[in-house]
């Protein structure tokens, strides 16, 4: 690899890092408003009462027939016109994930709380708790506990998909690893340097989750 | 206290209660027995509401517990309930499972409701665990810890699923010996167990199921000196022979 001139990253770092930055940043917004929206839908689903059931099983299997790309396409565009202005990359990006991985998410919460025994759900009841008692203080906690690894293991996903933002002009990593590329001609450094960083990221991330599974269960 | 008074419940076409009607009174001990799937542990579960019936009426004190309208959330605060499996709350300490419902339910401040978690837990010999969680337990502790986190309610009656079923032989005594105490002390309590020494030990009447239906209820002496019926000597020659 004689002819090639990796210095090309060391001029870029800061500019690079302000999109490895932003792609964090969206990870990071997305899996919270995700996980929040996710186990409210779970919730739904659940909750015994149709219209909610039926309306959270549409959402979930609408959002999971369509790719992500288009639901990022439908919020840059159609959410200015709904609401008359318009609203800039980053937050309908942001709306768009929250709203796709949201669909995902709630799948995962709807199978950890289904792990968690129909005895605990009584002995909480038992005792005089009432419904969301029983899902806030004892269903839940027990819920997500199980759950840690495949919540984290989707979020590196998400951390993949965040690249899809180009699509709205948004700077993150990938893309500005692409225009530095281009820019200074270097196609092959710097893709090889953007695939080591995105390794990186989430062979940790998988370790991390690796680490839990073999964790305390108790 | 409890009045159960001819329910029917089905799970879809099978029929699990068949006209049940008995009645607990106030400071009784009632032992309910008979074969597995009889629907021993389904009939105590109605009582608190923890599960539906179809037909017939429950009362606890003045509430009518399968009236729909009832609030079932108050009455089962004043309802004590130990489960076979103990359901401690696995992501909790002994101390956060006896304190949670006071403070939730009854609204008792924290240090009102540590100080009863406290009294409840050294009754039952288990002080020095109380910072632990339920996985470090033994199961017969376990079951003590379970029996404190519902008296911790002060409850007007408890009722009681097979307490002893899944616990190893060495600790079915350790969990008796609390109920015992219970039932000597002027408790209403409402036991499903095979137990029959403990029967015997405390228990005011008897009522033998089988198939969904009540079969025998009785004061406890005449149940075990002379059952009446061909399947509750059957049953009491199975389990006192050995």
């Amino acid at each position: 690899m004689g002819d090639f001139d990796y210095s090309v990253i060391w001029d870029n770092l800061p500019f690079l890092w302000q999109g490895l930055q932003l792609s964090l940043w969206l990870t990071f917004l997305a899996i919270i408003g995700g996980i929040v929206l996710g186990t409210g839908l779970a919730l739904m689903r659940l909750s015994g009462f149709l219209p909610l059931s039926l309306f959270a099983a549409t959402y979930v299997n609408l959002i999971r027939s369509v790719p992500l790309i288009l639901v990022i396409f439908w919020f840059y565009f159609l959410v200015p016109l709904a609401i008359g202005r318009p609203i800039g990359g980053f937050y309908s990006a942001l709306i768009a994930f929250v709203m796709f991985e949201a669909a995902y998410y709630s799948e995962i919460i709807r199978a950890g709380i289904q792990s968690v025994r129909q005895g605990q759900v009584h002995a909480g009841q038992a005792t005089g708790m009432n419904y969301w008692q029983v899902q806030r203080y004892i269903v839940l906690p027990q819920a997500f506990r199980n759950m840690i690894p495949i919540l984290v293991t989707q979020g590196i996903i998400l951390f993949q998909d965040t690249s899809l933002v180009f699509v709205v002009s948004l700077r993150d990593f990938m893309t500005v690893s692409s225009i530095v590329a281009r820019t200074e001609g270097r196609l092959v450094e710097m893709y090889i340097f953007a695939a080591i960083v995105y390794f990186i990221i989430c062979f940790a991330g998988s370790m991390f989750v690796r680490r839990l599974q073999k964790g305390p269960t108790a | 206290m409890i009045q159960i008074d001819q329910i029917s419940k089905w799970y879809g076409d099978f029929q699990v209660l068949n006209n049940c009607t008995t009645k607990v009174d106030r400071g009784e001990v009632v032992v309910v027995c008979g074969p597995s799937g009889s629907g021993k542990s389904t009939l105590i579960k109605c009582v608190n509401g923890l599960e539906p019936v179809q037909q017939g009426t429950i009362r606890v004190e003045d509430t009518e517990v399968t009236a729909k309208r009832t609030n079932l959330t108050k009455l089962r605060s004043r309802i004590g309930m130990v489960f076979q499996h103990f359901e401690l709350y696995p992501h909790m300490s002994v101390r956060a499972n006896l304190c949670l419902a006071q403070e939730k339910v009854l609204g008792r401040s924290s240090d009102e409701a540590n100080a009863r978690a406290e009294a409840l837990i050294k009754r039952v010999g288990l002080s020095e665990h109380i910072e632990k969680f339920p996985g470090q337990l033994s199961g017969g502790q376990q079951q003590r810890v379970a029996i404190s986190r519902a008296l911790a309610m002060d409850p007007i009656a408890m009722l009681f699923d097979e307490p002893t079923s899944a616990l190893d032989p060495e600790m079915i005594n350790e969990v008796l010996d609390v109920m015992v105490e219970l039932a000597q002390e002027g408790m209403t309590m409402m036991v499903v167990t095979h137990e029959m020494g403990f029967a015997r030990k405390v228990a005011d009447r008897v009522v033998f199921m089988d198939a969904g239906a009540i079969v025998e209820d009785r004061p406890t002496e005449q149940f075990f000196g002379e059952p009446e019926s061909d399947r509750a000597k059957d049953f009491l020659s199975k389990i006192l022979n050995h």
